[in-house]
């Protein structure tokens, strides 16, 4: 029985990498967006320019489930070397989109699923003479065949080619015909719609569709950056790609031309973290963006910054490690890398955005907690929000708002005999107070090193000077736990024993999988983790349960292992729940983990299994 | 190692610059370098150097790397901010200060260990991005701070304290700052304060990334003989080209040499260097020409000293990127902070 759905499905392209596919299969979801439908897109792609395969999966959910979920109801193969993968991963009851130019045998197919050929080939070829256009329109044509078969209105695809063409008529009106000689073929040709459709919904909102990646770079402008220092590594080259475009939009001095930000890319991920470092020692406030790779060259440097007490922020956009591992798919593998980032005994503040509004949120709020707490501070992205478009609360500032430069000495406050001491810790909060360079004359200068020192900076060897300054950093790191963003707690209708804690990209996933969990009758409280170090709330948290699972998308489960440590927890409370394949966690997955869990957890009572 | 307070009194008559600072102003902490090494004479210089231009001292920032080299910074100007920071990586951390705030003069001081080893990247890439600084390697060809092991500037051929003949090629970094792009380079010798004082002024006053390898003998592991680092030995191997009698800031120039003897080569801030040729065939305005000349001298096992290149327009990192004249780190936040008008159209953008 073919699946029959309205407003609830995936669509899953197969392409061939550099085939022009991107496009026209980004114009197929954002037709989907502006039918009032939300969607989340997911870009599956190898380490590669050309030539291997490429996935785009489209999530249709009228209920607004924006996480991955596993399985495909319309495959649109257009990839002979993927074919046999494609075809078996079609839910029984689903849908195969083909080009049918060629005649293939039936042994290629299934009989559980609907097979739809279209001849986009030989349409192409028909239209077209040039190679490279039969090639391009080829993927317009069949989002075209697509809008027939999923009964999608029309006129909101054009808008969006006439967005996308502005000002170029000749191209818009190209991919328009070729738009229509898909849609019109197979209202010649077939049955449609098909039981996959769409229909016009008021599910979006005044939502926006953007990459993680461009909106953390977002709110590094807000957040005041004019240092950023980079080297290219995926998946995080686009975030400093953005923040250049960005700057150029919104950083040009209007009277001279001039940037009111410097942007290098370095020779390597040392010289942007020593960028970084130098611009920050400096009172600029400097930003690098990376990858795990990147995070393990930048750990010498990473020791220097917490010990010696520099504001920096980083960016570090996770992939599947480790070494190279599995560059462009996604993972939340560094935490513990970064936690403890460098030699000796060092700690670091971590944020986990959950998507990009809160990618810009913390993106801001990193630069503000840094020089609050004279340390680095990690912004912990992953793949599946950096480099896809995902639909988000819309960005918001506040115009009353005011960077927090921290504790600076003035040259006033100098000249009024202020005393100075770098690392005296004259409120208590383990925070002192730091000149920038050239503030006064005589006064207020200190030596930088990442050689122990006294309170005034001078250096000493003294067993007792290197413990007192080692103890005020963790006095730091306690303060740091009340200014970072708070967990967010959100309990079952129900009392119940069970908890959950997740974090970052986790969270649309997760969401879904407390319904369909709830669904079969089971209550678990839920708690998101945002930062690290953790709030009070986290122990509270997990001592009002007797077991929490703890939901990572890595091996070894990272973060609970910081909770273990940071909180003094007994490990069997904490049950692991992961996913470490590369592809994003999904509600399927997440349910029926914890569901067998629970299961095995629930001890039937000795009398009933007698009787 | 302990940390030694210099007494602040001082004479009432000693001489005062034209900002009122006596030389005591520039000078640091005592030094706890050995005895007679050469790195304390190339402090003394950038003392000088410091105090004769009158330069606030709270203008300047000094950076360095790791190793001896990297701790004289303590040891001069004691009202500077200074950043001792990781081995190898200190182009790094002045690239970034310099786009924080252009207004300051920035001194990294490193060794031979720390830019032609460890950090031989970041010292190329410092210099091609043409970073407004003052770089300067005290070039001993040793490992000091872990006892005497060769370090990539050493010559083949020479050999070591316990006897060990070094068989790596050495690293001319004079030859690699031309090659990426110096435009202000130069080469003394650490017991040559005459020579090496006046570079380091003409070398602040130079808007761009001037470089000066000092050869600086190590007292302790490279002093011997079969040393191509040692005093005597650059003593009888010096091939000065020119010697820099003074810098003017902006104030008139009078020069009493014979004519033909004094070249005046103008720098881009309004500076002029008076240059006395000692090589009538050298033109310290031909890159190339330096650079054959380096190989030529070299191959003859001499070390070719003074101001090898002085490019007349240098542009600086700054220029490159077209940054605004203030400083970055004085920028307000409405300067910086686009705010939520801006903001609403980014989003709508986005629908």
């Amino acid at each position: 029985m073919p699946i029959q759905s309205v407003n609830d499905f995936v669509v899953r392209f197969a392409n061939v990498n550099g085939s022009g596919s991107a496009s026209a299969n980004e114009l197929f979801a954002r037709s989907v967006l502006r039918m009032g439908i939300p969607v989340a897109p997911r870009n599956i792609f190898p380490s590669n320019i050309q030539g291997l395969p490429t996935w785009y999966e489209v999530r249709i959910s009228e209920a607004g489930h924006l996480g991955a979920r596993g399985g495909t109801d319309l495959m649109i193969a257009m990839n002979p070397q993927t074919w046999d993968k494609d075809v078996a991963g079609i839910e029984p009851g689903g849908y195969l989109l083909y080009d049918s130019t060629k005649p293939m045998v039936k042994s290629k197919f299934r009989d559980d699923i609907t097979v739809i050929g279209v001849p986009l080939t030989a349409i192409c070829n028909r239209e077209y003479s040039d190679p490279r256009q039969r090639q391009l329109f080829k993927n317009i044509v069949y989002v075209g065949a697509l809008s027939a078969l999923l009964d999608m209105d029309v006129g909101e695809m054009e808008k969006l080619i006439g967005e996308q063409y502005k000002g170029k008529e000749k191209l818009f009106d190209a991919n328009k015909h070729a738009l229509h000689l898909g849609r019109d073929w197979v209202m010649m040709n077939l049955d449609h719609p098909i039981g996959l459709r769409l229909k016009r919904a008021d599910a979006v909102g005044d939502r926006i569709f953007i990459e993680g990646n461009s909106a953390a770079a977002l709110g590094a402008v807000y957040g005041g950056a004019t240092v950023c220092a980079w080297y290219p590594i995926t998946p995080s080259s686009s975030l400093a790609e953005a923040f250049t475009r960005h700057c150029q939009r919104m950083r040009v001095d209007p009277a001279t031309k001039k940037n009111k930000f410097a942007i290098i890319q370095a020779e390597d991920e040392l010289a942007s973290i020593g960028i970084v470092i130098g611009a920050a020692w400096n009172g600029s406030r400097a930003f690098t963006a990376t990858s795990g790779p990147g995070i393990s060259l930048m750990q010498e440097f990473l020791g220097l910054a917490y010990f010696a007490e520099i504001p920096a922020v980083i960016f570090d956009v996770q992939r599947a490690g480790p070494s190279t591992g599995m560059p462009t798919r996604t993972q939340q593998t560094d935490i513990i890398s970064c936690a403890y980032a460098s030699h000796g005994d060092t700690k670091h503040v971590l944020l986990f955005p959950e998507d990009p509004a809160e990618a810009f949120e913390f993106g801001a709020a990193a630069f503000d907690l840094a020089d609050r707490l004279q340390t680095p501070i990690f912004v912990m992205l992953d793949l599946d929000i950096g480099m896809n478009h995902r639909l988000a609360r819309p960005l918001i500032w506040d115009d009353t708002r005011k960077l927090d430069r921290g504790k600076v000495m003035s040259a006033a406050a100098l000249e009024a005999g202020k005393e100075f001491g770098r690392y005296l810790d004259v409120d208590g909060d383990g925070i002192p107070y730091r000149t920038y360079p050239g503030t006064h004359p005589t006064k207020g200068s200190f030596f930088t090193r990442g050689t122990s020192r006294d309170r005034y900076a001078r250096y000493t060897e003294e067993g007792p000077a290197y413990a007192d300054n080692m103890q005020r950093l963790l006095r730091k790191f306690e303060t740091a736990k009340d200014l970072v963003p708070r967990p967010l707690q959100a309990n079952a209708d129900k009392p119940t024993k069970y908890g959950v804690i997740y974090f970052g990209s986790t969270s649309p996933a997760m969401d879904e999988a407390i319904d369909l969990l709830e669904a079969d009758g089971h209550a678990l409280d839920r708690l998101r983790v945002r930062a690290f170090p953790f709030h009070s709330s986290v122990t509270s948290f997990i001592g009002e349960h007797d077991f929490v699972f703890v939901v990572e998308q890595n091996r070894d489960a990272q973060l609970r292992s910081l909770v273990v440590n940071e909180c003094n927890i007994d490990p069997v409370r904490l049950v692991p729940i992961l996913h470490y394949d590369g592809t994003p966690i999904t509600a399927r997955f997440i349910a029926r983990a914890i569901a067998d869990r629970l299961d095995a957890l629930k001890v039937t009572p000795l009398r009933k299994v007698v009787s | 190692m302990t940390y030694v307070a210099k007494p602040k009194f001082h004479h009432p008559d000693l001489p005062k610059n034209e900002l009122g600072f006596v030389h005591r102003d520039y000078e640091g902490a005592v030094s706890t370098l050995c005895a007679g090494c050469g790195h304390d004479s190339i402090s003394a210089s950038i003392i000088e150097a410091c105090f004769e231009l009158s330069i606030a001292p709270h203008r300047v920032a000094k950076l360095s790397g790791i190793g001896c080299s990297s701790k004289t910074p303590t040891y001069f100007l004691g009202n500077s901010h200074g950043f001792n920071s990781v081995h190898g990586r200190m182009p790094s951390v002045l690239t970034g200060a310099n786009l924080a705030n252009r207004d300051l003069i920035y001194l990294g001081v490193s060794g031979d260990g720390d830019s032609a080893s460890i950090g031989f990247g970041q010292f190329a890439h410092a210099i091609r991005r043409g970073v407004d600084m003052v770089y300067i390697v005290e070039n001993n060809g040793v490992y000091g701070l872990t006892k005497g092991q060769f370090s990539a500037t050493a010559d083949a051929g020479s050999k070591s304290k316990r006897g060990v003949v070094n068989t790596d090629n050495a690293i001319d970094l004079v030859g690699i700052a031309l090659q990426v792009g110096a435009t202000f380079v130069a080469r003394s010798f650490s017991g040559d304060k005459t020579q090496l004082t006046p570079l380091i002024k003409a070398a602040i006053e130079h808007r761009g990334a001037a470089f000066i390898d000092v050869i600086s003998p190590c007292v302790a592991f490279n002093n011997h003989a079969g040393s191509t680092k040692s005093f005597d030995y650059v003593r009888e191997h010096n091939e000065s080209v020119n010697r820099l009698d003074f810098i003017t800031g902006r104030t008139p120039i009078k020069v009493d040499y014979e004519p033909g003897s004094v070249e005046l080569v103008m720098q881009h801030d309004g500076s002029t260097l008076a240059l006395r040729k000692l090589d009538s065939d050298y033109d310290v305005h031909d890159r190339l020409a330096a650079m054959s000349f380096l190989q030529h001298h070299a191959a003859k096992g001499q070390v070719v000293t003074g101001l090898l290149y002085v490019a007349p327009e240098p542009q600086d990192l700054h220029a490159h990127l077209n940054t605004v004249d203030a400083p970055l780190n004085t920028l307000a936040d409405k300067e910086l902070c686009p705010g939520s008008a801006v903001l609403d159209k980014f989003n709508a953008s986005l629908r």
